[in-house]
């Protein structure tokens, strides 16, 4: 019962925080800094997606860059085309994503390791040349003129309603069952979990939050263009979730912030940034091949640190 | 008709340029099952190797055939050197991790050659036509010299390939080594040199790439590995990750279906109806075209 109520009142305090930070912090704060922070949420918000399908369900997406189109240019057309407002067309497009996560998961999820890379890969570049070649989202100009909608205290919202669900989902029995695919799917096949059915819900699941940080995106630029969502963002997507640490939330989180926010920070390396960027992904697995976190979470680690200096009383 | 014999030739030649580096893909993941990201900016290099030495030699449009031959062998000379380094360097570190920390290395690999070229070269550098241009009229067919080229090279070299892997000594230990690399090792065979070695193969098979694909579109640029890259690796899975034969089949099945959608369909659409074939053959075909069936066992 404590743990349940302490986790809404943590719930009701964060949501209270940020927007207390919209209303009386962010009009003062440098516009540069408030781009950066909304940059990092939507990242982190497409990222703990492909965090429930890669790190805890251990099925390998390359395109979910893709689900992030859809969820982008589906609100972005429902806003200005058929007047829906803000929150509910970023709703929608995070719906529209699950869809999109539905019709391709079902017939792909039976393919295993690369062969389903090969296909998600695949509808990521579907999505692209179907997005160039239709005229009403604005083809490879892009979409231009979407409402710049997404606030600090949107996007921040959204972040803690998805941190909040997935953490939820994980500590589910379904979410048991997501950490058992990946670990053995024979054996959990053999326990009577219809594991395809299991795939398939954490595809959607995680298709849903690419939508919505794709919606999210489209409101904070205005414009959108197809080369935004192409398989290098999966791929970055997926380097940002492998860094953080498989099977943990907090690490991709934290990985996330770091990877969007680092080529920033290295703006003074000018030319040599990305290079270096590069080096930093590479040593990184050397030297921590199990990510940032490994598969514990921020609180497990901060915990232990405590615990160091102040141990337990026997 | 005419067009259908139109498009099978440009499409066989496009699909025997997928199939060079597929190869490469396909080699090494036989041996390491890494997804070698990095091997279409191997491609990339090879282009800007054939550019400088051709820059260097002094070599104009219209140089000639024995130009060509050394343009193309320096391309490939770099690309395996390219490759065992990238292998020495930023793999054999990572050789017992997971595979998902391989591929993540490969990615960085991958971002860091790109921006390497881009910081020393520049973009879109025109490479001279070293070959001249002909067209030959085959019965109302139109060839290109240069479709015939990019086939006759491509031909040579798979010949070479399987002659080295299946009647040479370390091709041998390459089967070995990509069947199971603890047997291989207890039975003498040099793990790390025979995996180095597989490196320089592949590598040097998409030496050639660049050269040939240049033929079709002469610039050279840092992002030019990308797209054929990312289409050879969708050939060499189509075609059954790992296996040789299957990267060549594949790699034409992708090049004559873009060709035929852009020769009858619509040339905008091309990729993804050369993707939803993809997607198709996989959902009818798990495991590739040449893929062997697994069989799951507890």
């Amino acid at each position: 019962m404590k743990r349940v109520f302490g986790g809404y009142a943590l719930f009701a305090v964060a949501l209270a925080a940020i927007w207390a930070i919209e209303i009386f912090v962010i009009p003062n704060t440098d516009r540069y800094l408030t781009d950066m922070l909304l940059r990092v949420a939507c990242t982190v918000i497409s990222v703990i997606g492909l965090a429930l399908v890669l790190g805890f369900t251990g099925q390998f997406s390359l395109g979910h860059a893709g689900f992030m189109a859809v969820g982008a240019y589906g609100s972005a057309i429902l806003a200005m085309n058929y007047g829906v407002p803000f929150p509910v067309a970023v709703f929608l497009g995070g719906l529209m994503a699950a869809l999109a996560g539905l019709a391709v998961g079902v017939p792909s999820l039976r393919l295993t390791g690369d062969y389903l890379a090969v296909v998600t890969l695949g509808f990521n570049q579907i999505i692209i040349v179907a997005v160039q070649n239709m005229p009403v989202l604005g083809g490879a100009q892009g979409l231009i003129g979407v409402p710049l909608e997404t606030t600090f205290g949107w996007a921040f919202t959204w972040l803690l309603l998805g941190l909040a669900f997935l953490r939820n989902v994980l500590n589910s029995p379904q979410g048991r069952t997501f950490a058992a695919v990946r670990d053995n799917e024979i054996a959990t096949r053999s326990l009577g979990i219809d594991t395809t059915r299991v795939k398939v819900t954490a595809f959607v699941i995680g298709a849903f939050w690419a939508g919505v940080s794709g919606a999210l995106l489209a409101f904070k630029l205005s414009s959108i263009f197809p080369a935004q969502f192409e398989t290098k963002i999966s791929i970055e997507l997926l380097a940002m979730v492998v860094l953080g640490g498989t099977g943990s939330l907090s690490g991709p989180v934290l990985s996330a912030s770091i990877l969007t926010l680092l080529p920033e920070v290295l703006r003074g390396l000018a030319d040599y940034r990305m290079m270096f960027y590069a080096l930093v992904l590479i040593v990184m697995m050397i030297v921590r091949p199990k990510g940032l976190l490994g598969s514990r979470e921020l609180s497990d680690v901060i915990w232990a640190g405590f615990r160091r200096f102040v141990p337990a009383k026997a | 008709m005419t067009l259908f014999f139109q498009q099978l030739i440009n499409g066989l030649s496009l699909g025997a340029i997928y199939a060079l580096i597929a190869l490469g893909y396909t080699m090494v993941y036989g041996t390491l099952q890494l997804i070698n990201f990095a091997h279409s900016e191997v491609f990339m290099m090879g282009a800007f190797a054939a550019l400088l030495f051709s820059g260097a030699m002094g070599y104009e449009d219209g140089a000639g055939v024995i130009p060509a031959i050394l343009v193309a062998l320096v391309a490939m000379g770099s690309c395996a050197v390219l490759g065992m380094t990238i292998e020495r360097l930023a793999y054999r570190p990572m050789r017992n991790s997971s595979r998902l920390n391989m591929l993540i290395t490969a990615i960085g690999v991958s971002i860091f050659l790109q921006n390497l070229a881009l910081k020393l070269w520049g973009t879109n550098l025109a490479f001279p036509d070293l070959i001249p241009k002909t067209n030959w009229n085959v019965l109302g067919v139109n060839v290109a010299s240069n479709s015939v080229l990019v086939l006759g090279v491509t031909l040579v070299l798979m010949v070479l390939l399987t002659w080295v892997v299946e009647r040479t000594k370390i091709g041998l230990s390459m089967r070995a080594v990509s069947h199971s690399r603890e047997t291989a090792a207890l039975m003498g065979i040099p793990v790390d040199r025979t995996i180095s070695f597989t490196f320089a193969l592949g590598s040097a098979l998409a030496g050639p790439g660049p050269f040939l694909f240049l033929l079709r579109a002469p610039q050279v640029d840092p992002q030019m590995g990308a797209g054929p890259g990312l289409k050879a690796f969708v050939a060499a899975v189509l075609g059954g990750i790992g296996s040789v034969p299957g990267a060549v089949a594949g790699a034409l099945v992708l090049g004559l279906s873009e060709t035929f959608v852009s020769g009858y369909l619509s040339s905008t659409w091309r990729d993804a109806v050369a993707f939803c074939v993809l997607i198709l053959i996989l959902l009818y075909k798990p495991s590739g075209l040449f893929g062997k069936n697994t069989v799951e066992k507890v």
